[in-house]
């Protein structure tokens, strides 16, 4: 059980990767988890030719299994095409991680991804995930 | 207050009427710190509720043969319970409803749509759960009345000079609060604000959901003009709350849900209302749910609601006592003098729900993140904390567990 907070983990909690506010974003969007509200905010900017994902920063508070999986998240995705990233599944994400969730930890492990995949759409059009589906009439402030 | 209790509780023994205890989580016997969520349930009330499936079971009010007139005789008896758990005046009063996020919706409905307006100000407090909170929110918003709040201390209690400022020179209409807040335990000090709000003409809705599990509730001692509660808190079954109302002003309301059985006549051109509590009772009962919450009720009596009162006063006590000696925890609420048995607390450098996460490795339930408070979680300048409550069946074993998963928490973190 104490995989969970195995080192890894633990080490994206304590040092994240990619955390803070990114001053010009190309695109950015904010996420809630309603069932403990914690909040993230995505930063990203692309590249030159405006499709490849050049760095993804976040702001926010959240667990330890958020914030690593966040965290992880800000390295696994650069260089990678928006729509790449709007297409992945999370398992990639949760291969990463490498720790077993139960269903209420796994809304904390997606968070971070399903809000990117928030900012990709607004900034580039790429699909919603299903997470976001109708996300246009809920007022996420 | 904590009263001194006339006899003690024993939570030892009552314990064992509770089966969910019999069972082991992660190779631990379960310490369940979180009935200020929901309460387990004792067999004497789950017994209650199998009889009367087995020998009593109809569905009431309408039937004539003898098994539906046992069915009502079920049903009725419970609300009887209910009205003098309560200290209410009539049994007409007490309406049956899911829970009471549904009795306060039931108010703001059918007395706030047709009595708020422009002018009027709603006045909540920054203590309340989402349940008597966002229901009074939102009319307000359809009404076009004032939606405001009374602010706290900075230990969680209510501020109480400076209510007329509040308010102005506008028409208070109504002030909904709790008796006991559900997220730090601050136990309310209702009388003055009752006074206050019929002073200015308003009326004053009360969520004794976290009140009435565990100390006595006497709706015209407190001289509210509603009430309502939760059975599932209660040691009763889920999907069962009551909401109590003054007879005349439940008279002169609006129903709220509509369907059969709350009618008197129904013609193609309109339908006039069933008589109390019927108006405010459509569809089937829940008439088996309403029969364990009558046993439960008859269980909190057998032990006695001060003698509860006390021994959760006795567990607060030791709980903040050893809870403040962990290096970094910061401690949310008032004393244990005005608190109930809720002890609210966080660290900086560990999400709450970590820390759940590793107490329930140590078979120590409790409850992690903002307990349908986020007005009051913005205020303590957290987005969520760690949660233990006590109930009748709490044992000082269980905070000794919680404290010493509390180091192994500090342990994985560092």
């Amino acid at each position: 059980m104490d995989q969970l907070y195995r080192e890894i983990i633990l080490d994206h909690y304590k040092n994240p990767r990619g955390h803070g506010v990114m001053e010009n974003a190309d695109a950015t969007a904010d996420g809630q988890n309603p069932l403990c509200g914690d909040e993230v905010s995505i930063y990203v900017s692309f590249g030159d030719d405006g499709e490849t994902i050049d760095e993804v920063m976040f702001s926010g508070r959240g667990c330890a299994i958020s914030q690593a999986a966040t965290s992880m998240l800000t390295e696994l995705v650069v260089g990678r095409k928006a729509a790449d990233v709007a297409a992945m599944p999370k398992e990639q994400l949760l291969d990463e991680l490498g720790i077993p969730l139960t269903p209420v930890r796994l809304k904390c492990a997606i968070l971070g991804l399903s809000t990117l995949k928030l900012a990709l759409h607004k900034g580039k059009g790429t699909p919603l995930p299903e997470e976001w589906a109708g996300v246009e009439e809920l007022d996420l402030r | 207050m904590a009263v001194t209790a006339k006899t003690r509780l024993d939570a030892h023994t009552l314990r064992k009427d509770f089966p969910i205890f019999e069972q082991e989580f992660h190779g631990k016997p379960l310490a369940y710190l979180d009935s200020a969520a929901s309460a387990q349930k004792p067999r004497q009330m789950l017994e209650a509720m199998v009889e009367f499936y087995e020998t009593s079971y109809a569905n009431v009010h309408r039937g004539v043969y003898e098994l539906a007139e046992r069915a009502t005789e079920g049903l009725e008896a419970a609300r009887e319970k209910v009205r003098a758990f309560l200290n209410a005046p009539a049994a007409r009063e007490v309406i049956f409803v899911r829970n009471a996020t549904e009795g306060i919706n039931l108010v703001a409905y059918a007395w706030g749509l047709s009595n708020l307006g422009p002018g009027d100000v709603v006045l909540v407090t920054e203590l309340e759960h989402h349940s008597n909170f966002v229901p009074w929110q939102y009319i307000a918003k359809r009404t076009g009345a004032e939606f405001r709040m009374i602010p706290l201390t900075e230990t969680g209690e209510l501020v109480l000079d400076g209510l007329d400022e509040l308010v102005g020179s506008e028409n208070l209409k109504v002030v909904a609060l709790n008796l006991v807040s559900n997220a730090l335990g601050t136990v309310n000090s209702i009388e003055p604000i009752v006074e206050w709000a019929h002073g200015r003409g308003a009326i004053v809705v009360c969520d004794a959901a976290q009140a009435a599990p565990h100390r006595a509730v006497d709706v015209q001692a407190i001289g509210c003009d509603f009430l309502a509660v939760s059975g599932h808190k209660m040691c009763g079954p889920s999907g069962i709350g009551a909401v109590w109302g003054q007879a005349e002003l439940l008279e002169r309301m609006e129903p709220f849900l509509l369907g059969g059985h709350m009618i008197r006549k129904v013609h193609a051109d309109g339908t006039t209302w069933g008589d109390l509590p019927h108006k405010f009772e459509a569809g089937t009962a829940p008439m088996a749910e309403a029969v364990g919450f009558g046993a439960a009720i008859d269980y909190l009596n057998a032990a006695g609601l001060e003698a509860i009162e006390q021994h959760e006063h006795d567990l607060t006590a030791y709980a903040l006592e050893q809870l403040s000696d962990i290096p970094g925890i910061r401690l949310f609420g008032p004393p244990p003098e005005r608190r109930a048995g809720i002890v609210s607390f966080a660290f900086d450098d560990v999400h709450p729900h970590d820390v759940a996460q590793v107490l329930d490795w140590e078979g120590v339930a409790v409850r992690a993140g903002h307990h349908c408070c986020q007005p009051l979680m913005a205020k303590l300048g957290v987005a969520a904390t760690t949660r233990a409550s006590f109930y009748l069946y709490t044992i000082p074993e269980e905070i000794d567990r919680l404290v010493l998963g509390l180091h192994r928490v500090r342990k994985v973190f560092g």
